[in-house]
């Protein structure tokens, strides 16, 4: 399979009181297409850093990051804004939906950037609920729900899209044990199913089983 | 989902913090009203005013009065087409708290130079026929119930005794600016009775108005009046009805400009409180101005976003305060003695004003949420502990 994430020297670092922190040190790394990818390393390894230089919401000091050919470190801003609505999806460890809307409503928000009619906005977010079971619960506000179906209705909003690829830093992090285990069996259905390229972060082994390649980082580098 | 609902849905996220904000708004849009109100009100003797008219007053002071003999030597000026004059024969009408204009005039010229009291050929002839007779205006004769052969009778001040005078005619304004307020009857009634009581008084007038028949002559005019009583007992001042008009208002300047100013310093205060609100609002939502962000939301649309909400509260502060304002203002008329402010009544400019200001504010105070948020890297809104 080709890659559809390359990574190329990348390093970044952080500016403290004049201060340079090196986060990640000339990082190469290919993922393919399809792929479920999964970085692991203790706190402070970089493994976020990257992910969110992979997902183009942050800027590396120096390399290039290729996805799809596109070379996304010469992106300005709103280009990288455009970039990331119709080409990544997130999810995130602590779900950051918004409060006042409802799951329908919080799954429809990235499909508020694009010229869908509302009959076929509709449509795919309904197709996104169905894919994440929670069709009954679509007029929810997320403080009625658990906090595993807040994380699939975050999943649902970040495949309504149909993104080319699904970060997920730490999509377990903050749930128990059997709401992270039907968050890691969407994904892998996600993944198998509809054939989404998956990079997720995790410090958990058990989360990490379910990916098809893992990689290690520490101190900011990739082993 | 349009994206107007979502800012309605952010407005009114703390229902609590926007209602008192709406409030806030909304009291401050009806203080700026009525305060504009206030000041519009106080100038509308000035707006009145007519350009073809001079008055001609004593020239150490309003208050001392001039000789009745001056009327013919101020007709004989070149330039001038009619003369009339009034005094102040202020006094007690029911009670001291009634108060209204009450003048003695030239019942012959009056209506002649003040075109714009309407009274109709019927009415003038008989007021001018019988000399105990008085005129008022339309929002008196409603404020009192008065009709035609009503007596008014007046407890005298600055004319002592008992005055009694019969209504022959109720004149209506010409146009809004015009005082329906006004009581006018005989110089001539009053001058016979100060003849026999207090002859020293008899013969005076308070002062002369002196209709022109070019105002772009009232400066030559005006000094050619006064060159004619140069160095006699009762110097004359003569100048526009406008400046005359104005140099009553030089009095309270100060608490119109205070007035003025205060009313900006209201809405300045206001934009303080939203601008909180909204900074608050924003903080808190640092990070889900970062998700939006990560979703792929632009900066204009973060900026729409921000100002809408803004927007939303401001304006419909804004209307609840003009809608508040106008009911507030026609229970004010109520309430103020007719005679103090002739015309009550919230001018187009004001809601004008006060509209603007409402938008203003809500464009103003969203300004800083949105530098905050468009500066904020994603990255660092994601780590932000509100």
């Amino acid at each position: 399979m080709p890659a559809i994430i390359e990574v190329k020297n990348i390093s970044k670092s952080y500016t403290r009181d004049s201060f340079a922190i090196p986060v990640l040190n000339d990082i190469t790394l290919d993922i393919e297409e399809g792929e479920f990818f999964c970085l692991m390393g203790p706190s402070g390894s970089g493994k976020t850093t990257l992910l969110n230089l992979i997902a183009g919401i942050d800027k590396p000091t120096s390399g290039n990051i290729f996805i799809k050919d596109t070379d996304i470190t010469l992106l300005n801003e709103s280009s990288l804004a455009k970039w990331r609505a119709s080409n990544i999806g997130f999810v995130f460890q602590f779900y950051n939906l918004i409060p006042v809307l409802t799951a329908y409503e919080n799954i429809e928000l990235p499909l508020m950037l694009t010229h869908l009619s509302k009959a076929e906005k509709k449509q795919h977010v309904e197709a996104a609920l169905n894919v994440v079971g929670l069709t009954d619960r679509m007029f929810h506000y997320p403080k009625q729900l658990s906090g595993g179906q807040e994380q699939r209705v975050a999943i649902a909003r970040a495949i309504v899209t149909d993104p080319l690829i699904l970060v997920a830093d730490e999509p377990t992090g903050d749930l128990d044990k059997n709401s992270a285990a039907e968050i890691l069996i969407l994904l892998d259905r996600l993944n198998k199913e509809f054939k989404k390229t998956i990079l997720m972060v995790t410090h958990d082994p058990h989360a990490a089983e379910k990916a098809s390649k893992i990689r290690h980082l520490d101190k900011g580098d990739l082993i | 989902m349009k994206i107007l609902k979502l800012i309605f849905k952010n407005a009114f996220r703390h229902k609590l913090r926007s209602f008192l904000t709406i409030l806030g708004i909304a009291i401050a849009v009806i203080a700026f009203g009525v305060l504009r109100t206030v000041v519009t009100a106080w100038y509308v003797g000035v707006e009145a005013t007519a350009a073809n008219r001079l008055v001609t007053r004593q020239a150490v002071s309003f208050i001392f009065p001039l000789p009745y003999t001056y009327r013919d030597k101020i007709q004989q000026v070149p330039g001038v087409s009619q003369v009339t004059f009034a005094s102040w024969f202020q006094g007690v009408y029911i009670d001291k708290n009634q108060f209204f204009a009450r003048f003695s005039c030239d019942a012959e010229t009056m209506f002649d130079v003040y075109p714009e009291f309407l009274l109709s050929k019927k009415e003038l002839e008989t007021f001018k026929r019988e000399q105990n007779s008085c005129v008022v205006g339309e929002d008196i004769a409603k404020q009192y119930k008065l009709k035609i052969g009503d007596v008014m009778p007046i407890e005298g001040d600055i004319y002592p005794g008992k005055w009694e005078f019969v209504i022959r005619g109720i004149y209506r304004p010409r146009d809004k600016t015009t005082d329906a307020t006004q009581m006018l009857f005989h110089w001539n009634y009053v001058n016979e009775r100060m003849k026999k009581e207090t002859p020293e008084r008899a013969g005076d007038v308070g002062w002369y108005i002196v209709k022109i028949k070019d105002p772009s002559k009232s400066g030559i005019i005006s000094k050619q009046i006064d060159d004619l009583f140069k160095n006699s007992n009762a110097e004359t001042k003569t100048e526009s009805e406008r400046a005359f008009a104005q140099s009553f208002l030089a009095s309270t300047s100060a608490i119109i400009t205070a007035m003025n100013i205060l009313s900006f310093v209201i809405i300045g205060i206001i934009l303080l409180v939203l601008g909180n609100t909204m900074i608050m609002s924003a903080r808190e939502r640092t990070r889900e101005y970062a998700v939006m962000k990560t979703i792929g939301f632009s900066g204009s649309h973060l900026i729409g976003l921000i100002m809408g909400e803004s927007l939303v509260i401001s304006i419909i502060g804004g209307a609840l305060g003009l809608t508040l304002t106008f009911p507030l203002i026609k229970g004010l008329e109520q309430v103020i003695p007719k005679g103090f402010f002739p015309v009550f009544e919230i001018e187009p400019i004001t809601i004008v004003l006060a509209a603007i200001a409402a938008l203003s504010i809500g464009v103003l105070s969203s300004l800083s949420p949105i530098q905050r948020a468009l500066k904020m890297k994603i990255v660092e809104g994601f780590r932000f502990v509100g």
